[in-house]
């Protein structure tokens, strides 16, 4: 489904992402973990196009987006909760997630789409008309996940989801990327909470300056204590 | 000071209120571009101008106002969209002053276009004979035009309350304004968003140079002085603020048609303290946010 090859990125002078190799399979949970500055929001905003300067090859579905304008990704069916989660401010909930919804062909259906989120969360429903910055932290995250969700993409890439969050919410919302995959979506999940992450994921890449360094299921990746010391403890 | 009934002070006011509408469509369409894409239009005023001729271009080929009126800030439009996409694009992202000096040059290159085409002397720009004449509003008579004026603008900004409140494309501009990149998250075009929004302020313009004209008559440098007259009012109304630009374009232009009753040679002096009044109780003007300029 998604498929990077040589991946580089810059900001500025300084080189970011020294060729990055990273596979995601259709109807996976694949984890990319790694420390503080590793890299890890770099690539996915390398995968999403919204950085300057870059080098190799994004192919998701067949398709090359490198080379694309950033704004493609959502027509291909890729979405992004970026790790601020960027509610805009002075909008109502309902608002959010009909932002989500302008460049889909499913916005003349926003009644089903509306219907179909509020199913899979609960606790926004109740908030559809609230200035959603007045939310909890929580509940924005939850809603900057719904507002990616409502345009049912095939893919999405999630920035350290649960960062600042209660734990019990936490716990509701790896739930739900568990049903997420279950309805068939594909997840690359960025994460420090590296047992709750590695606990639902299929796979797990390991980044560490810029390089993957290491690379295994997450069985396996849980059971080798060594490896999580080396490059996860903080 | 006799002379001084409150009829008359009404009436004044209420003239300053056809001069202050010409300012809130000029103070609309740059603070709409400012907000969404950090840009001061320094070729605002020149976009007004343009508006004057194309209007009298129109006017010239078919005789008909009304045909005028559409067709000029459509124009307008199409010419500010050109300069969008050919130009000022180029400089997104570099720092507020690179868009500034450009649209400054622009702004020369204009003017001095329209002086080699329709040379450089006033031109007249008939009243329409639908709207010659006077009303009379209860306190005295008032000229048509000037109504007309005042209710063109009315429906202008309506029709563009409308549109960003109440449509998807409003709610595509809204949010685009504050977070270009989700909206790019969101697969929407942002640069083709700016390339409107950009024309919409421009069009804007051209529409109150157009209805201008009949007013003061048609020069190349008529949009110099208006500009900064608009700046002002985009200040004090708070940058990138709708909301401000129309308290603040109606509030300037009745202080400066009061100033003109008692001492007109101060009527241009008279704005630019009102400014430095409300910016040091306000820095950030009537609506607008703190720190948008730093
Ligand atoms: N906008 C930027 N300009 C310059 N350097 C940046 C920028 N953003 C990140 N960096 C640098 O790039 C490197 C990778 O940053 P990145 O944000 O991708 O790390 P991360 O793995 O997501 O870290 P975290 O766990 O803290 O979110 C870091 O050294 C960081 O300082
Ligand atoms: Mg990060």
């Amino acid at each position: 489904m998604l498929r990077i090859a040589g991946l580089h990125a810059w900001y500025g002078d300084s080189h970011v992402l020294q060729g990055i190799d990273l596979d995601v399979r259709a109807g996976e949970i694949v984890c990319l973990i790694g420390r503080n500055g590793a890299g890890k929001t770099t690539t996915l905003r390398s995968i999403m196009g919204l950085l300057r300067r870059t080098q190799g090859s994004v192919v998701f579905d067949g398709g090359e987006l490198l080379t694309r304008p950033a704004h493609h990704r959502f027509a291909r069916g890729l979405g992004y909760v970026p790790e601020e989660r960027r509610i805009v401010p002075g909008l109502t909930v309902r608002e959010n997630l009909r932002i989500g919804l302008l460049a889909s062909p499913a916005r003349r259906r926003e009644a089903a789409a509306m219907a179909r989120i509020a199913a899979i969360f609960p606790r926004l429903v109740e908030r559809l008309g609230q200035v959603a910055v007045t939310m909890s932290g929580g509940e924005q995250q939850m809603l900057a996940i719904a507002r990616a969700m409502i345009s049912e993409p095939k893919m999405i890439l999630l920035d350290e989801p649960s960062e600042g969050i209660m734990p019990v919410l936490v716990d509701e919302m790896f739930d739900l990327f568990r049903r997420m995959k279950r309805l068939g979506t594909t997840i690359l999940l960025v994460e420090q909470n590296v047992e709750l992450a590695l606990g639902i994921a299929d796979r797990a890449y390991i980044l560490d300056q810029g390089r993957i360094v290491h690379h295994a299921t997450a069985a396996a990746l849980l059971a080798d204590a060594a490896v999580q010391e080396r490059y996860c403890s903080v | 000071m006799s002379g001084l009934t409150p009829d008359l002070l009404a009436m004044q006011a209420f003239t300053g209120l056809a001069l202050g509408a010409v300012y809130v469509l000029l103070a609309t369409g740059m603070s709409l571009i400012f907000g969404m894409l950090t840009v001061v239009n320094f070729a605002h005023g020149a976009f007004y101008m343009l508006g004057a001729y194309l209007g009298l271009a129109v006017l010239g080929l078919t005789g008909n106002f009304w045909l005028a009126l559409l067709l000029a800030p459509l124009a307008v439009a199409a010419l500010g969209m050109l300069a969008e996409r050919t130009l000022i694009r180029r400089l997104y992202g570099r720092g507020i002053d690179y868009p500034l000096l450009l649209t400054f040059g622009l702004a020369y290159i204009i003017v001095e276009l329209v002086r080699i085409v329709f040379g450089t002397q006033d031109l007249p720009f008939d009243t329409p004979d639908a709207l010659t004449g006077a009303a009379d509003i209860g306190i005295g008579f008032f000229p048509l035009y000037r109504l007309f004026v005042i209710g063109v603008t009315a429906l202008v900004l309506l029709a563009l309350w409308l549109f960003l409140e109440r449509t998807p494309y409003g709610l595509i501009v809204r949010v685009g304004a504050r977070d270009p990149e989700i909206v790019r998250i969101l697969g929407i075009d942002i640069a083709r968003v700016w390339l409107v929004v950009f024309g919409i302020g421009t069009g804007i313009a051209g529409l109150a140079g157009l209805l201008a004209a009949p007013l003061q008559g048609a020069s190349p440098e008529m949009g110099n002085s208006i500009l900064a007259e608009a700046f002002v009012v985009t200040v004090v109304g708070g940058m990138g603020s709708l909301l401000g630009a129309v308290a603040a374009g109606l509030l300037v232009g009745v202080v400066v048609s009061l100033t003109a009753l008692v001492a007109p040679e101060m009527a241009q002096v008279a704005i630019f303290a009102l400014m430095a009044v409300v910016l040091l109780l306000r820095p950030q003007g009537f609506f607008g946010r703190a720190g948008l300029m730093s």
